[in-house]
């Protein structure tokens, strides 16, 4: 594992301000509009998840969507400028290269991740050590098909389309997945929404309920978007740089 | 020639570099581009070798099979006994490409050392940004470099690695005479280190001053290869112009000594294999001729010569 590229990867990215209105900004400031005044709903909406904590994770879904996929954002703008070739003439190898992405892109969902469960506190989110824990590996593994989709889309597209394509496929994926309201038991868009990898991010605030978050089609569902994403991602790397 | 012994490689056929037959096409609108039709090359190590052709000769589809960026369709590189992927996993390699840009929100020396960190042995960071005179400009933030700046970062980048073998592809493009004079004294410093050094150019005057050895390409293929003084004697090697009307440039051609002729107005320019029969010939005929000069061929005359491409072959001895 190339750690010192990582860390000045991370310190790149720490540097950029998109990251901090996108991925840490924008969410932490809708968290405390929406919130604050309702933060004493302890039912919101049926959903029998308390509101302070429906709203921490659905924002830290929207926040850590983006700084998963911002790695892709990167990885565009390395392309336009050759930066992707001139490390092709480095020992870094390809996996590798994915393995500092990836891991940039959690480090920078986690710093989101943790800000947002700091801004719950403050409004009376309060979950025990295991609910914690269970609800942050849920959201970890809930972002592995995101940073599959990182990868693809930065080898695909340019960087002045990548903007609006993630700007437009976010809004989508977050209004699928229920962070700006519960998509109830059932209908179109309840049924709809459990193929959506972000709706499962976005249930790992069930832990308040306790059992499993995540039934065996939450897992299926997660599996699938993994592989098909992982493999989207080979193949746009494979294409993009001619190697067989 | 020196060859010189690298890690566990005993010095001989494998401490040099390879290109044999050499193809590569591209897909165009009107069928496939043929771009290198059959390349081979040998550099031993420790040769600072010019890849010599203009825009579109196949010099930089060249360069990224020798870097192992692009596979050949027919040939094979070998980068001292190695495939070049092997060679540039191990850290033997260090290259600037043509196209570069660097990336951004970091410090000039947060981004060498974050370069140098991917080697197994690489130069010190200040050691680097000395070589490639930035010393200066280390603190501040790529995305605000000038493009001279940019380029000898890039270098700094190419040399942190302290690679056995350079690879240069069209490095001072974007500099002007000064920062190309000063590009070259550090590379005549990292070449006096026994390091081996590629190049493409399409500026005669950089291979004729900085390379041993000239490889000319031209339509993807080689048009000549040895040293600049060499290729300069291949072909006629001194230019005689005069100042001399009405007269037939076939006549001028019959004149001893002289193996080309070629009227400009009023003047006319003759290509002498032997200069000295030459003038004394033509001042025996013609011996109104005035305005005499005689002149050495430039590395660009022989190139325009052997490539056989633009019309006039004295266009090169304008500078």
């Amino acid at each position: 594992m190339p750690l010192a590229y990582t860390r000045y990867e991370l310190l790149r990215t720490l540097r950029n301000r998109r990251f901090f209105l996108f991925s840490l900004g924008f969410p932490l400031i809708l968290y405390f509009a929406i919130v604050s005044p309702y933060r004493h709903v302890r039912d919101f909406d049926g959903s029998g998840i308390s509101l302070p904590l429906y709203y921490m994770v659905g924002l830290a879904s929207f926040g850590t969507m983006n700084a998963m996929l911002s790695s892709g954002v990167r990885i565009a703008a390395e392309r336009a400028v050759g930066w992707n070739r001139q490390l092709r003439i480095t020992p870094l190898s390809p996996r590798a290269y994915f393995r500092v992405k990836v891991l940039t892109g959690y480090m920078v969902a986690l710093i989101s991740l943790l800000a947002l469960y700091a801004a719950g506190t403050s409004l009376g989110v309060s979950l025990s050590a295991g609910e914690w824990l269970k609800m942050t590996g849920l959201i970890l593994l809930g972002l592995v098909p995101f940073a599959a989709l990182g990868i693809a889309l930065g080898h695909m597209l340019t960087p002045d389309s990548i903007g609006p394509a993630l700007g437009g496929g976010i809004s989508l994926l977050a209004l699928l997945g229920g962070v700006w309201f519960p998509l109830g038991s059932h209908g179109f868009l309840h049924d709809l929404a459990q193929y959506i990898p972000s709706y499962w991010l976005v249930r790992a605030s069930h832990v308040e309920l306790g059992g499993a978050s995540w039934n065996t089609m939450g897992w299926a569902v997660m599996i699938a978007w993994t592989i098909a994403l992982g493999l989207l991602a080979a193949r746009a790397y494979r294409r993009d740089t001619g190697r067989v | 020639m020196s060859v010189r012994s690298l890690d566990g490689v005993p010095a001989g056929s494998t401490s040099e570099i390879q290109l044999r037959g050499l193809e590569k096409s591209f897909r165009g609108p009107d069928g496939p581009i043929r771009a290198v039709r059959g390349i081979d090359v040998q550099i031993d190590a420790g040769e600072t070798v010019a890849l010599l052709g203009p825009n579109g000769a196949g010099k930089s589809t060249t360069i990224d099979m020798l870097l192992g960026l692009l596979a050949p369709d027919a040939g094979s590189v070998s980068v001292f006994g190695r495939p070049p992927a092997r060679a540039v996993a191990e850290g033997a390699v260090g290259g600037m490409l043509q196209t570069g840009a660097l990336i951004r929100d970091l410090s000039v020396r947060e981004l060498v050392a974050m370069m140098a960190s991917l080697y197994p042995s690489p130069l010190g960071v200040q050691e680097a940004l000395e070589l490639a005179g930035i010393g200066e400009i280390s603190d501040q933030r790529t995305q605000k470099l000038s493009g001279g700046q940019t380029q000898r970062v890039r270098l700094a980048v190419a040399l942190v690695s302290d690679p056995q073998l350079l690879v240069l592809d069209e490095p001072t493009v974007a500099l002007d005479v000064e920062a190309r004079h000063a590009f070259w004294t550090t590379m005549r410093a990292f070449a006096a280190r026994g390091k081996t050094i590629v190049f493409a150019t399409h500026y005669l005057e950089e291979a004729d001053a900085y390379a041993d050895r000239a490889v000319l390409i031209a339509h993807g293929a080689i048009v000549a290869d040895g040293p600049t003084t060499e290729i300069k004697a291949m072909v006629g090697t001194r230019t005689l112009r005069a100042t001399l009307p009405g007269v037939d440039v076939d006549v001028l051609e019959a004149l001893p000594g002289v193996s080309g002729a070629e009227r400009r107005g009023e003047a006319i320019v003759l290509r002498c294999p032997d200069s000295d029969a030459a003038i004394r010939a033509l001042l025996a005929s013609h011996p109104h001729a005035r305005d005499i000069e005689i002149a050495a061929a430039g590395l660009e005359e022989a190139f325009l010569r052997l490539t056989g491409d633009g019309d006039g072959d004295g266009d090169g001895a304008r500078a």
